[in-house]
């Protein structure tokens, strides 16, 4: 076991693989996601993921509503009010007649509605920590990190404790409810040791999943970022990308074009483990404390 | 407002989210399992102290009752903690890693030898077979006992739910507390008078450090606070805190005289210190379902430490 918190150059190595590929994640550009569901599709047919049942939200066209012990990849559909939109071509074949541009950006939001509704897609994984709360409490070992850096359940050893749901800065992994044992992505282990492209990035038609070793991502991720500032999307930014941050940075981290608590994201984590010291001596002290009040209540008269 | 006459610590607060949706998972840890055991895994730790304390000083009823305590506790504790897992079949692979990072794993190898050895002092007073050896079963676990009352607090605060994760330094004393008013209050209703002094003395302490560490608490963790406060959790905690307070009040006063309001005490203790316990897990549950209570504090640290990024280069 190594640093509980900051940044951590080499996280494989620091959990114990000698030798081991590089690091692997996930950049997701929510920029060009255009809200297809393929990713949560691919994501259950080859994991063998069960549903959760079909209910309809009623809040927006996103009826998956979260991330859970059966939903790996979840879409977020966030409908907004504001006239700031942004709009990508992504080369598709348009509907009217050649060499006629569709309006695009403020005006295809301004058009489509009396609110100038925009819309914000986000398709949203576990992210993979450095750090991860999930495995560090794990009481059994259950939970490990791969030689791609990556964290996973081990299904026949987890034994339903559930300490990691409330671990989870972001309340990603969960309890099967009829099955007693957690679940989470696993960043298609079985299909990494393969050599192949996870389910959901293989699915993406807008490459909006993008997969690949973790710093080369995060390099692609600040081009990308500097593209879009330069063509005025002020309010893009990066999300999970920073090692500086409280869980030592995502293996799974985003573009987004507004906050993170727009997608349902906490602005600020922080692994758990961070104040686990402190924890310790409090805990310490607090049962010093019980000690010395026992020997205390024996001291003094008799009676 | 709630029903004491204290001001709100904030303001209601403005805050995005997505379609108000929750951000952290709720805890499932099922009710009343493991605030039962956040309970008995306190009365069972601190009775064990009480229970050696009594066999040093030559109180032998005095370290019947808490010996009977530490090992019933104990034991109801494993079967709420067992009954709690999805796979209770699975509980043995708790003990087959030692993580300092899990509390739930330096718990498991705390309350297992705790509930070995509590068994066999108890069996051992109870039966008066092998003194010798039950009286080193009762210091051993005498010597688990604190660790046990309070790891409980760590496990709990070892997550991201905000209400506990915040209060991290002083729930082990409010545990420590609650679990020293639980096992003195125990033993006033079951020992006689003239043996009881210690367990009054204990309970009257626990009170006070419980009500002085969970003050403490609720005012430093600011808006994180409110879950402890209002609803039902805070029901429970405030009606938990003046029934420890009047009993604590009781049997300092005629705790010494009265067999009828020490038992009438220390059945109010014991039952305060497991509200105490259900009000904090509540809470907990609360402030993990309000996304509220993950952005605001967030953001606030956030624009906290961009201060303090401007005053540096200021």
């Amino acid at each position: 076991m190594g640093r509980l918190s900051g940044p951590l150059d080499d996280v494989t190595g620091d959990a114990g693989y000698a030798e081991h590929p590089p690091r692997m994640g996930f950049f997701t550009d929510t920029s060009v996601c255009i809200g297809c569901k393929a990713c949560e599709v691919a994501c259950k047919e080859w994991n063998s993921v069960p549903d959760d049942g079909y209910l309809l939200t009623g809040m927006s066209y996103d009826n998956t509503q979260e991330l859970g012990a059966s939903t790996w990849r979840h879409v977020a559909f966030v409908e907004k009010s504001s006239p700031s939109s942004v709009s990508v071509d992504l080369g598709m074949p348009g509907a009217g007649p050649p060499g006629v541009t569709l309006p695009s950006g403020e005006d295809q939001a301004a058009a489509s509605g009396d609110n100038a509704i925009t819309w914000l897609m986000s398709s949203d994984v576990c992210k993979h920590c450095t750090h991860a709360a999930c495995l560090d409490v794990c009481p059994t070992g259950s939970l490990f990190r791969t030689e791609f850096g990556t964290v996973v359940v081990q299904p026949d050893i987890c034994n339903g404790c559930g300490y990691c749901v409330p671990a989870c800065p972001y309340g990603v992994i969960d309890i099967r409810e009829e099955d007693g044992r957690a679940f989470k992505c696993t960043l298609c282990y079985d299909r990494l040791k393969e050599g192949q492209t996870p389910a959901c990035a293989q699915a993406c038609p807008t490459e909006s999943i993008q997969f690949g070793e973790l710093d080369e991502l995060r390099e692609r991720a600040d081009l990308r970022l500097a593209t879009l500032h330069e063509q005025g999307v002020d309010v893009a930014r990066l999300y999970g990308h920073d090692p500086e941050d409280g869980v030592g940075g995502d293996g799974a981290f985003f573009l987004l074009l507004d906050e993170p608590e727009v997608y349902g994201l906490p602005p600020d984590p922080v692994v758990t483990t961070r104040d686990l010291v402190s924890i310790w001596k409090h805990v310490g002290a607090a049962a010093a404390a019980l000690t010395g009040l026992g020997v205390a209540s024996f001291l003094g008269r008799r009676r | 407002m709630s029903p004491r006459g204290e001001q709100p610590m904030v303001p209601d607060v403005e805050f995005e989210s997505y379609y108000g949706r929750q951000i952290l998972k709720t805890p499932t840890w099922k009710n009343p399992d493991v605030p039962l055991y956040l309970f008995l895994g306190g009365l069972a730790g601190a009775s064990a102290v009480l229970a050696e304390g009594a066999a040093l000083t030559g109180r032998p009823d005095l370290e019947r009752v808490a010996r009977l305590a530490a090992a019933g506790g104990a034991a109801a504790g494993s079967v709420a903690l067992v009954h709690d897992l999805g796979r209770p079949e699975r509980f043995l692979h708790m003990l087959r890693v030692f993580k300092p990072t899990s509390p739930l794993s330096v718990g498991s190898f705390i309350l297992a030898p705790f509930s070995g050895l509590a068994a066999a002092a108890a069996a051992s007073t109870v039966t008066g077979r092998l003194p010798r050896l039950g009286r080193l079963a009762g210091l051993g676990a005498g010597a688990l006992g604190p660790p046990l009352a309070t790891y409980t607090a760590a496990l709990i605060a070892n997550t991201a739910v905000p209400a506990w994760h915040e209060g991290h330094r002083e729930l082990p004393f409010v545990f420590a507390g609650s679990g020293a008013t639980a096992a003195g209050g125990l033993a006033m209703v079951f020992t006689p008078l003239p043996q009881a002094g210690p367990a009054r003395r204990m309970a009257v302490a626990g009170a006070a450090l419980e009500i002085v560490a969970a003050e403490g608490l609720l005012h430093r963790i600011g808006m994180v606070a409110e879950p402890y406060r209002e609803g039902r959790p805070g029901k429970l905690i405030s009606t938990a805190r003046t029934m420890t307070a009047v009993a604590a009040g009781v049997t300092f006063l005629a705790g010494r005289r009265s067999r009828a309001l020490s038992v009438a005490a220390g059945l109010t203790c014991v039952a305060a210190s497991a509200m105490t316990r259900f009000g904090i897990f509540e809470a907990g549950i609360v402030s993990a379902e309000d996304p509220k209570y993950v952005v605001v504090p967030q953001r606030e640290r956030m624009a906290a430490r961009a201060r303090a990024e401007a005053d540096a280069f200021a």
